[in-house]
């Protein structure tokens, strides 16, 4: 982007702070997976990329390049979709996935099966 | 002015996410248990989509779109594959 | 009609996602987009799955509206756990349902999930059961309470 850039500054500072409060969220939850404790806490980390950090991000690039191309650009929506169907299935495979290998290793830290 | 505070914008944006791939990375390098690493990797996709996200945004081209989600799409395979094989010891029974 | 268009809201996403990665709309890409749509929402009757109606559609904008509130709240949440130095506690909940529809509790455990603090373990399908994982555990009580008239009497509303 150079200076004589037709975008407003309305538009470079709505886009930029959409995109720092998604990179900052996302690597907030990245900071979680070292300073939680135990992997059933860091799973909870993640989930903050997946949901506000990805969306804010979105919506930085559906904004900026609607605006730039000069009609609505709406494609991210498709991402949108897949993250909001794809993300709590991995995890809710990945959390059974543990709970079965610690529950055979006989851990304390897990309720025990019903 | 505008140019410049989009551009600082994103520059910042870019170091917390390579920040963020780097704790991602740890996790995968370390474990301690293999679920943790599984969960690094699959934080690690994510990031990498949103990263790519904000390089198309830097760059004013929708290529980078398309990468996103098929990273997007492949992370989410990968993690389903994965978290399938800790717990069975196959991906296809 | 049942045969040869399954799954018709299904379809409808297929096609319009199609509509959205082409960004152009020409007879070829109308077409193609249509054909492959069918072709995937008739390959879904392999799947053999129950028959669902949504009834309440308000009731279901109502649920999206407080779920994406219970989002950007519990984001600001844990965002601040990870930054900040409290002392805290985490554990598993659990909590009886008085809600059976296999539709509901997957709708229950995609929302739950998605929401940054809580998680999802299982569902114990004998006693009616389902066993959460809370990142920021003071009150067991409460996050029963929580569960269920936030999610568990909209669910219900909509599924039952």
């Amino acid at each position: 982007m150079t200076d004589d850039s037709p975008l407003g500054l309305v538009t470079a500072v709505v886009t930029g702070s959409l995109l720092l409060l998604g990179a900052g969220l996302a690597a907030t939850g990245a900071l979680g997976l070292l300073r939680l404790g135990s992997f059933y806490e860091r799973l909870h980390a993640t989930t903050l990329g997946t949901t506000l950090g990805m969306g804010s991000v979105l919506i930085a690039s559906m904004f900026f390049f609607s605006v730039l191309q000069t009609r609505p650009v709406i494609h991210e929506l498709v991402i949108t979709v897949v993250m909001m169907v794809t993300t709590p299935i991995s995890l809710m495979l990945l959390v059974r996935a543990a709970l079965y290998r610690d529950r055979r290793e006989g851990s304390r830290e897990v309720p025990p099966a019903p | 002015m505008s140019g410049a505070v989009l551009h600082w914008s994103i520059v910042l944006a870019q170091l917390l996410l390579a920040f963020g791939m780097a704790c991602a990375a740890y996790r995968v390098l370390r474990g301690p248990r293999a679920q943790d690493r599984v969960l690094g990797l699959d934080t690690l996709y994510v990031t990498t989509a949103i990263l790519l996200l904000t390089y198309g945004i830097r760059t004013g081209t929708t290529l980078y779109f398309e990468a996103a989600l098929v990273i997007a799409l492949l992370g989410f395979v990968g993690t389903a594959a994965m978290a399938k094989f800790l717990m069975r010891g196959e991906v296809i029974e | 009609m049942t045969r040869w268009l399954p799954f018709p809201s299904a379809a409808a996403a297929l096609f319009a996602m199609w509509l959205l990665l082409n960004e152009r709309v020409g007879a070829g890409v109308v077409l193609l987009g249509g054909v492959l749509a069918l072709r995937a929402a008739q390959s879904l009757l392999t799947l053999e799955l129950p028959k669902i109606r949504l009834r309440r559609p308000i009731a279901a904008a109502k649920l999206l509206l407080v779920v994406f509130r219970e989002i950007v709240r519990s984001n600001n949440a844990v965002a601040r756990i990870i930054l900040g130095r409290k002392q805290r506690t985490s554990g598993f909940v659990r909590i009886p349902m008085d809600m059976r529809n296999p539709y509901g509790l997957a709708a229950l455990a995609c929302i739950i999930t998605s929401t940054p603090g809580t998680l999802w373990v299982e569902y114990e399908s004998a006693g009616n059961t389902i066993l959460i994982h809370v990142l920021d555990l003071v009150d067991e009580e409460e996050w029963v309470r929580t569960i269920k008239n936030l999610y568990e009497s909209r669910l219900m509303e909509i599924f039952e």
